[in-house]
């Protein structure tokens, strides 16, 4: 299991125990972590699974493919470390990683 | 009618629409008796990747459920499966159900879906001809998709495209059957009809558009063949059916209820019973951005009805209702549709069919009222605004890649 930590735009932090192969909006969906909807399933066509990545980890969560740098292009709030969390794949490395979901999610 | 005393609330089916109202009534705070019945064996699961990632072998079961079997038990939530609903009683406020037993509610939500037309010809029953909306359809079909089987598929709508592009990818020998003069002709315009029928003959679908089927030929009660008006044979080892669905509103017509292709509802998801809600593929909604009603087909809508109906009966602001928008992936093209491009006096092209990446604009009166956009998330997500907007749009702009999507949709707004 990698420790996954969801945090409210308000601060509130959520430990999720995920399982590696799933996406960060899925173990997030699962355990219902309030401000990823994920409309679509994760199939990137709908940008409601919108998070920031903490520092740390931005080198770790992999590449934007360019579907969906042009989805998080047309989210709001955007920052440079958005990514959409259902194209962010658990494994190992991501162990502790730290997302905030934005306000414009709640 | 003021509903936020109930403590009793009764959710029929378990599909998008359905485990939206659970959630949504949990995480808005309600703490009484929910309950949800469904006539399918699983769990609430998403339909989409059935004819898409699901079909072709590439996503685990586990991952199609919405939310693991805990949570129900977490959240409170009583799951009763395999268990159609028979009769909504409005008087004495019950539901009862198929195999016995009654569900006392002050609150319902009906969200029973929809379920495929039947195909209307001989050989309909054969077997390996199959429907493709539930997860059992799929463990059915799955079986069959072997490499140089012969598929046919009965219908060019997307659930039809999808499957060819899926059974294409895994080896199958596919023709699609189309009544209409183009694939898609009931939900796009000829501009798309005639980039996806490229599309997949290129891949090696055979694609026989204003084709009257006669019957399914079989042999030993297997389906063998399908035989058109015109005496055209095409060998078949499996058929898929597509040709559209119907709304399951039986359950409320036959309980008074307002229906017309569809459980009638106001802008809450609201059915002419103020304590009944309808959601999803089963209802008929106030399309508040065009103006009349309708039913969606879709996954936002069963989201965003699920949603109305759990505000509604916890007396919260009604959420903002979001313009329709609905995908379809086939190969490696991703299309997303935003509005309803029903009525359209203008369209405009943006972009290139053949670079595989392009949009299609409607218009009506010089106001975008929907796109279909393929491979271009910038012009779905701008469009998905300017719908909304109202905004005028000069069809030269739109059309011009040399202005970017993003300024387009800023001026258009700011104008």
């Amino acid at each position: 299991m990698t420790k996954i930590i969801y945090i409210d735009n308000d601060g509130t932090e959520r430990v999720v125990e995920a399982t590696n192969g799933e996406s960060v909006m899925e173990a997030a969906v699962k355990n219902s972590i309030p401000g990823i909807d994920a409309d679509c399933g994760g199939a990137c066509a709908c940008a409601t699974c919108h998070v920031y990545v903490d520092a740390s980890f931005m080198d770790k969560v992999g590449e934007q493919q360019e579907m969906e740098k042009s989805m998080l292009d047309f989210a709001e709030n955007v920052q440079p470390n958005s990514r959409l969390s259902c194209q962010i794949t658990i494994s190992d490395a991501l162990d502790g990683l730290k997302v905030t979901t934005p306000e414009s999610q709640h | 009618m003021d509903l936020t005393s109930a403590s009793r609330i009764v959710v029929i089916g378990g599909g998008q629409a359905g485990a939206q109202a659970l959630q949504s009534l949990r995480q808005g705070g309600y703490a009484g008796a929910l309950t949800l019945v469904g006539d399918e064996p699983a769990l609430p699961y998403q339909r989409p990747p059935l004819s898409k990632a699901y079909m072709k072998g590439e996503m685990a079961e586990e991952r199609l459920y919405f939310r693991p079997a805990p949570w129900y038990q977490d959240q409170n939530i009583e799951v009763i499966l395999s268990t159609p609903a028979k009769r909504i009683d409005r008087v004495n406020r019950k539901v009862e159900l198929a195999h016995g037993g009654q569900l006392d509610y002050d609150a319902l939500i009906i969200a029973t879906g929809s379920r495929p037309r039947v195909l209307p010809t001989k050989g309909a029953t054969l077997h390996g001809v199959h429907d493709l909306r539930d997860l059992s359809d799929v463990e059915r079909i799955r079986p069959n998709m072997i490499a140089g089987r012969k598929m046919v598929i009965i219908g060019a709508g997307y659930i039809g495209l999808e499957a060819a592009a899926v059974a294409r990818q895994m080896g199958l020998d596919v023709t699609v059957l189309e009544m209409a003069p183009r694939v898609l002709a009931r939900v796009t315009s000829p501009v798309m009809s005639e980039f996806f029928e490229t599309e997949h003959r290129a891949q090696g679908v055979q694609i026989l558009t204003g084709a009257r089927l006669d019957h399914l030929n079989g042999e030993d009660n297997n389906v063998t063949a399908a035989i058109l008006a015109d005496g055209t044979r095409i060998e078949a080892d499996i058929v898929l059916v597509g040709i559209g669905i119907l709304p399951n509103e039986e359950l409320a017509k036959d309980a008074g209820i307002a229906c017309n292709n569809g459980i009638l509802v106001d802008r809450d998801a609201r059915t002419s019973d103020p304590r009944v809600f309808a959601a999803g593929d089963c209802a008929s909604r106030p399309l508040v951005h065009y103006g009349r009603s309708g039913r969606l087909e879709s996954v936002h809508n069963a989201i965003e009805q699920g949603k109305l109906a759990a505000a509604a009966i916890l007396g919260k602001q009604r959420p903002a209702e979001d313009c329709p928008w609905f995908w379809s992936d086939q190969y490696d093209l991703k299309l997303q549709i935003a509005g309803l491009s029903q009525d359209y006096d203008e369209i405009v092209v943006r972009g290139d069919p053949k670079d595989r990446k392009f949009a299609a604009f409607y218009l009506r009166n010089g106001t975008l009222i929907a796109v279909d956009a393929i491979n271009s998330p910038p012009e779905f997500l701008a469009s998905k605004k300017l719908i909304m907007s109202g905004a005028k749009l000069a069809p030269d702009v739109l059309g011009d890649t040399s202005i970017s999507m993003k300024d387009i949709a800023a001026a258009a707004l700011a104008a």
